[in-house]
């Protein structure tokens, strides 16, 4: 068996409780739904002296939908079950997709949004639509509050802007009128970690169409180029794109992938999954040729 | 916090959970322990299984707050205060309910292994919806692997379930 350190278990019901253990103890383990931290516990790949169990914080488990500025706030807290249903998945239509992508029901009870945005892999199901919808990540401390583009949230594979003594509260979403939708390849439907995935969001309001890769690079990647190109060639009122600009929006969104070989795929493969993804969300956001 | 939460988690390491409807003590036990392992060898509740340890498998399916959780992912000393029902908390061991008697006579038990995981999710499902069709059903039990993939089976017990308490219930 290998060693077991003392560890202390604290659950905190309110969000004053649990940012009063990170002020004392900065380097706690922050547990929400245990999806990705048990795994690690269980297999002694990583070892915790102090845990904050935050999934019953009230604060983290509250979502706010104001119309006046078309924004969805979704505490850290709230599952991807409860993502994937009615009325968030009405807001935020790619990421309900993404959400009912997450694991197995039993997975989506537990995982939380703040958990994927925590652990941030570059594999998080969440997360390329966070960064297609340019989500704004709440941090909070005993002392300090901050907002944080996704963009600038996410720093490498599992690693963020996060410091210790810092609780993620939450993320806040704009609620468009466009077409949005996630996709993701893996060997089965259910229970699998994305080999590639993509989000893609048409927002008429703007006139931009954005795409964000997930699992072909360190952090999630937006695709700029092919962005400018599918706003320029695409008619939103039609809901129409030609052939041709959807070739072009593949290969760019190819090369802008990233990606590396590994035990789940080859980076070959990534990059040409991740085209594919890309140009078939482009055509359900685009039907008309 | 409440007095509760922080009185049986303070520093030793003793906390009650309240399973199946009873309070259990746990004593000397390593708060990093999971819900899983809590239930299997401090508990000896041997009902829910442990094989993956990570998620993946469902023979450890229990439910937490009324929720369908692996309890290999659960921290058990962080279900405190929370009704947690296993595989033992469904019918008195020797009467079976009909859910588990459908098993046995759809053939869905084969080794046996996964059963207790799959009654667990299929119960979760039954207690939502009256009338879950196929498909659901596939989704609701698409995080429990059946190693003898006698899957086929398994959907038709938890159908022949759906139907009949239906008809029961008119």
């Amino acid at each position: 068996m290998y060693s077991r350190p003392t560890m202390s278990v604290i659950v905190p019901t309110s969000l004053r409780d649990a940012l009063d253990v990170l002020a004392h103890a900065p380097a706690t383990t922050v547990l929400a739904g245990g999806t990705d931290l048990m795994v690690e516990l269980n297999s002694g790949h990583r070892q915790a002296t102090a845990v904050v169990a935050v999934n019953r914080v009230p604060e983290l488990r509250s979502w706010h939908h104001d119309p006046a500025t078309g924004t969805l706030f979704i505490g850290a807290g709230i599952t991807y079950a409860e993502i994937a249903e009615a009325p968030i998945a009405q807001w935020v239509p790619a990421l309900a997709q993404a959400a009912r992508t997450v694991g197995s029901p039993q997975i989506r009870n537990a995982a939380t949004i703040g958990g994927n945005l925590g652990t941030c892999s570059p594999a998080g199901d969440g997360l390329p639509v966070l960064s297609a919808l340019d989500a704004v990540v709440h941090l909070q401390s005993h002392t300090t509050s901050r907002a944080v583009p996704f963009g600038e949230f996410m720093v490498g594979p599992k690693r963020t802007v996060r410091v210790p003594g810092e609780l993620i509260t939450g993320v806040t979403v704009p609620v468009l009128s466009g077409w949005q939708g996630y996709s993701k390849v893996g060997v089965r439907n259910a229970m699998v970690i994305a080999v590639a995935s993509a989000a893609l969001v048409a927002d008429p309001a703007s006139g931009s169409v954005r795409l964000a890769l997930g699992s072909v690079g360190p952090v999630i990647l937006r695709c700029p180029e092919a962005e400018a190109l599918a706003a320029d060639a695409a008619d939103f009122d039609t809901a129409t794109i030609s052939a041709a600009a959807e070739r072009d929006f593949t290969e760019l969104a190819r090369q802008a992938a990233r990606p590396i070989d590994d035990h789940r795929s080859t980076a070959a493969y990534r990059r040409h999954a991740v085209g594919v993804l890309a140009g078939r969300l482009l055509r359900r956001a685009f039907p008309n040729e | 916090m409440s007095d509760e939460l922080s009185d049986q988690l303070g520093s030793n390491q003793q906390y009650a959970l309240h399973v199946n409807g009873q309070r259990m003590e746990v004593r000397d036990a390593w708060l990093g322990e999971s819900l899983l392992y809590v239930l299997r060898e401090r508990l000896g509740l041997m009902g829910s299984k442990g094989a993956c340890e990570q998620g993946e498998c469902g023979s450890c399916s229990v439910l937490v707050d009324g929720q369908l959780l692996c309890s290999c992912l659960v921290l058990a000393a962080s279900a405190v205060g929370q009704p947690i029902v296993t595989i033992e908390g469904i019918a008195p061991v020797g009467a079976p309910n009909d859910l588990q008697q459908a098993f046995v006579d759809a053939g869905a038990v084969q080794c046996g292994f996964c059963t207790p995981g799959l009654i667990m999710a299929a119960h979760a499902l039954l207690e939502a919806t009256d009338e879950p069709g196929e498909f659901e059903i596939r989704e609701q039990l698409s995080g429990n692997i059946c190693r003898c993939t006698g899957y086929g089976r398994i959907i038709e017990a938890v159908q022949r379930v759906a139907v009949a308490r239906r008809s029961e219930a008119t």
